[in-house]
């Protein structure tokens, strides 16, 4: 009979630690500590919206990324509704297997005024070039001119160091920042715990 | 008479002890999951089909005291033990991981948690394993201690 009692006690004690646990767990402040922040904006990176809004949305993706793509047109609808209160800052998480040179891709037509041109065109065909376990970044080469891209220019870009460097700092910056899936948004330092896009809206406006 | 007691409460005990450990793991496990959102790898899954049935298994067992729980919960444990030990190999890269992470998936060497700089879900993993085989042998074999 003793025994009894203690094996109900003590899945009653495990429950109530779980349940206890995630209470707090919700209930706590996730935002980005102070000394990792400067991880989350970095000055070169390229920002969406007003450069001055207080609200600021930092969003690490990769191209190669289903969900990023469907995510984008939804984040550019919000901005859209917030003109002067709300920015974007991408960031890269290249994760995916030769998205590093889709990124340097990305970088290089922003020296030619062409960032978002060249990532909706990228966005726009991922299916063709991003096939599961074996992309076919060479594709590509022939969507980006549909960008209105000088490809020739692109090449000869994509060789500069400041390109690799600025790629290499933000996979540093996803490793401080415990980014280890795409797209991950954090608002104003706060992490979107719970994934989804109602969940985002719903942060989005929480800070807004 | 006093023997069999002592000995029917030493079963309690390690029946006990392995009870809790594998709790612990399966809310440990969906904590991780499902409250702090870190969406489990392949191998993560393996692991939770050995792990969640030995919380209920033991449960049943501990009501009862049964010894023979030695034969219904060791396959799992053998199972969960090899999973545990290729996961740790897989991220420690001493076997090369071949599955590609993806946006649906995980990728298996990915660091959630690193407790001290060396602590990782599939150590904590490793560890539970092993704490339930040591003492399943322990019940299996207590009558020659």
């Amino acid at each position: 009979m003793k025994k009894q009692t203690l094996i109900v006690a003590s899945l009653f004690v495990l429950v109530l630690l779980f349940v206890g646990g995630s209470y707090v767990y919700k209930n706590a402040n996730h935002s980005v500590s102070a000394e990792k922040s400067a991880a989350l904006v970095r000055p070169y990176a390229y920002v969406l919206g007003n450069p001055n809004a207080k609200t600021t949305i930092v969003e690490f993706f990769d191209p190669a990324c289903g969900t990023c793509k469907s995510f984008y047109p939804f984040v550019k609808s919000i901005l859209k509704q917030n003109p002067d209160t709300l920015k974007l800052v991408l960031r890269y998480a290249p994760f995916h297997t030769d998205s590093y040179y889709v990124v340097a891709m990305i970088e290089a037509a922003r020296l030619q005024g062409k960032y978002l041109e060249a990532l909706e065109v990228i966005y726009k065909y991922q299916d063709k070039w991003a096939s599961h376990g074996t992309p076919n970044i060479g594709l590509i080469w022939g969507f980006l001119p549909e960008a209105g891209i000088d490809i020739d220019r692109l090449k000869e870009d994509l060789k500069k160091p400041e390109i690799d460097a600025l790629i290499k700092q933000d996979i540093a910056d996803t490793k401080t920042l415990g980014v280890n899936a795409t797209p991950e948004f954090f608002v104003n330092g706060k992490p979107l715990i719970k994934f989804g896009k109602q969940e985002l809206e719903d942060l989005i406006k929480s800070e807004l | 008479m006093d023997q069999i007691q002592k000995s029917s409460n030493t079963l309690f005990t390690l029946l006990f002890f392995a009870w809790i450990v594998s709790m612990v793991s399966m809310l440990g496990s969906l904590f991780f999951s499902e409250i702090m959102m870190f969406p489990p790898c392949v191998m993560c899954w393996y692991q939770r089909i050995c792990m969640y049935p030995l919380s209920v298994l033991f449960l049943v067992a501990l009501f009862s005291n049964d010894q023979n729980i030695f034969k219904y919960a060791m396959p799992l444990v053998l199972l969960g033990l090899f999973f545990a030990i290729y996961h740790n190999l897989l991220y420690f890269g001493i076997v090369p991981e071949t599955l590609a992470p993806c946006s649906q998936g995980v990728s298996c060497t990915s660091d959630y948690i690193n407790w001290f700089g060396f602590i990782t879900i599939q150590l904590l993993s490793l560890v539970a394993f092993a704490l339930i085989f040591v003492t399943l042998i322990f019940i299996r074999f207590r009558t020659k201690l």
